[in-house]
């Protein structure tokens, strides 16, 4: 029981939260929910299959340019709904084309994706609408952003449980250890592999639309920025991608310290950044959460 | 109409004719070698029949249901299981966890305690129960060929297709790989085992088909077929002074 009721409690406890601290502390919860939600729905189809996705922020920033195309014609609710409608779409168009790619073949398409998109829709601002920058204004309040924020995180860790014990996410694990032998053995690869990847699509979609607001002044460079999905995947191996807590284990501390290094050395940030990269790929490879456990179990067979 | 049907199969790979024009027949229960020199199509045939290569032609039926042009996964949840040459375990999966995807998306869909039930009934069958906990990543040779075995029982399948599933055994550990596949044979289990150990297939076997260079040049019972002139000259090279 313990296993949902302390997360419950943790939740509850981060839900009342922004009622006491400042704005800058309320900018940072909401920062580090949405990574907390980036990474773990990247992982809720990259952890477990080993497909390397790069293609984060393609539907993080079609996310946050829905709002800024749709915010003054619909309600606040409809947005988010077309905003998961045109995400989980153009997820299922692209994993038809391209889950048969494998390794690094999918990391480059992926990323290939992103500037797709985003050169797509500069095109179409510059030609067609002849603006490049858009401006949201809604009546949302920074401290609903958080809880909404907050809650999308909640749904996505409680679906990555939930599918980690079905058939789905058995799937999933066989589909990463080997093909082959799960085609053989009756899994539908398509289905499953698209299944998971337009799942997660959905929700990187909606964190993009759901912090949107966040930006006031939106264009392409802004929102379909690639440091977002390679921060997103560096954070979800960090704490372990094929974990159920590894993402969050991962994206919190990161994006902390992140924070720090990009107010208080902004010039050198990259270079902090990059460096950073190849620490965890090279300490940490298969996360945070399995080291540890490999450390207790050493420590455990010392003494017994 | 027999359980299998492979008719006229094809199997072509650029100018290479892989498998030609390929027909023979199982009867359920039957277990049955597949035999030819290294190279002459035999792994390529079972690539066919389990759907890891689309035929070039020609018909493969099981019990009545074409095969040909089904998916790997349609063709599994038919009924049909598979051993691979080079062996493929899941190294980040237990023991029991690998034997139970085939249980849990095979044909029968089994979930749950049934799901496990199944696993564990495959692993005892292969002498494995008493590790079923335990990471395939750590197994040895021969443990990793019996957990592939396993995987391929927990199908519940119609046909098993051995791929060289004695190679590399020691001759200790081929009597026991012998003895159980004679038990599943006695189970009712329909065979068909690409295999180069000779004692192995006439220990097993009444009966062989013998491939070389893509073309089935014998399908007779085992003795016979390894006495036939054509079948020797393809083992040993050469023309054969009749």
């Amino acid at each position: 029981m313990s296993r949902i009721i302390l997360p419950l409690i943790g939740l509850a406890l981060l839900a009342i939260v922004p009622l006491i601290v400042t704005d800058y502390g309320l900018g940072l919860l909401i920062g580090a929910a949405t990574y907390v939600t980036l990474a773990s729905a990247w992982a809720l189809f990259s952890g477990q299959t080993h497909y390397i996705s790069l293609a984060t922020v393609a539907f993080y920033g079609t996310g946050a340019y829905t709002v800024a195309v749709l915010n003054e014609t619909l309600g606040y609710g409809a947005v988010l709904l077309c905003a998961a409608l045109i995400g989980g779409t153009i997820a299922l168009v692209v994993g038809l084309a391209t889950l048969r790619l494998r390794g690094v073949y999918f990391v480059i398409f992926s990323f290939g994706l992103a500037e797709l998109v985003r050169q797509l829709i500069t095109w179409y601002e510059v030609n067609v609408t002849g603006t490049l920058g858009r401006y949201i204004f809604l009546d949302i309040t920074t401290r609903q952003i958080y809880w909404q924020m907050l809650g999308l995180a909640a749904i996505t860790i409680a679906l990555t449980a939930w599918i980690h014990r079905s058939r789905l996410g058995m799937a999933l694990r066989v589909i990463g250890d080997d093909e082959t032998v799960a085609a053989h053995s009756g899994i539908n690869l398509a289905r499953v592999k698209l299944l998971a990847f337009v799942l997660s699509a959905v929700i990187l979609t909606l964190a993009g639309a759901i912090t949107s607001p966040r930006y006031v002044y939106v264009e392409p460079s802004i929102v379909f920025n690639p440091t977002i999905s390679f921060l997103t995947v560096i954070m979800a191996l960090l704490g372990g991608a094929n974990r159920l807590w590894g993402p969050t284990l991962g994206a919190v501390p990161l994006f902390l310290i992140f924070e720090w290094l990009s107010s208080n050395f902004p010039d050198s940030y990259p270079i902090l950044l990059g460096l950073l990269f190849i620490g965890v790929v090279f300490l940490v490879p298969n996360g945070l959460i399995a080291s540890t456990e490999r450390l207790l179990g050493k420590a455990k067979g010392a003494r017994g | 109409m027999s359980f299998l049907e492979i008719d006229r199969a094809v199997k072509q790979f650029g100018g290479l004719r892989a498998v030609s024009d390929v027909s023979f027949t199982l009867e359920k229960g039957e277990v049955v070698g597949l035999l030819g020199p290294n190279g002459s199509g035999k792994t390529t045939l079972i690539n066919l029949v389990s759907g890891a290569l689309p035929a070039t032609s020609g018909d493969i039926r099981l019990d009545g249901l074409r095969l040909t042009g089904l998916s790997r996964d349609r063709i599994a949840r038919a009924g049909v299981a598979r051993t691979f040459q080079l062996v493929r375990t899941l190294p980040s999966l237990s023991l029991v966890e690998n034997v139970m995807i085939t249980a849990v998306f095979g044909r029968h869909a089994h979930w749950g305690a049934a799901a496990r039930r199944v696993a564990l009934g495959a692993l005892e069958m292969v002498g494995l129960s008493d590790r079923a906990g335990v990471a395939a990543a750590d197994l040895t040779y021969i443990d990793q060929k019996r957990l592939e075995l396993a995987r391929a029982l927990a199908a519940e399948p119609e046909i098993l297709l051995l791929d060289e599933w004695l190679a590399g055994l020691n001759p200790t550990e081929l009597a026991e790989g012998v003895a159980l596949i004679r038990t599943l044979h006695q189970g009712g289990l329909t065979i068909l085992m690409v295999e180069h150990i000779i004692d192995a297939v006439r220990a097993l076997c009444p009966r062989v088909v013998v491939m070389n260079s893509g073309e089935l040049i014998a399908d007779a019972p085992t003795d016979i077929a390894l006495a036939d002139p054509m079948v020797v000259s393809a083992y040993l090279g050469g023309e054969v002074d009749a």
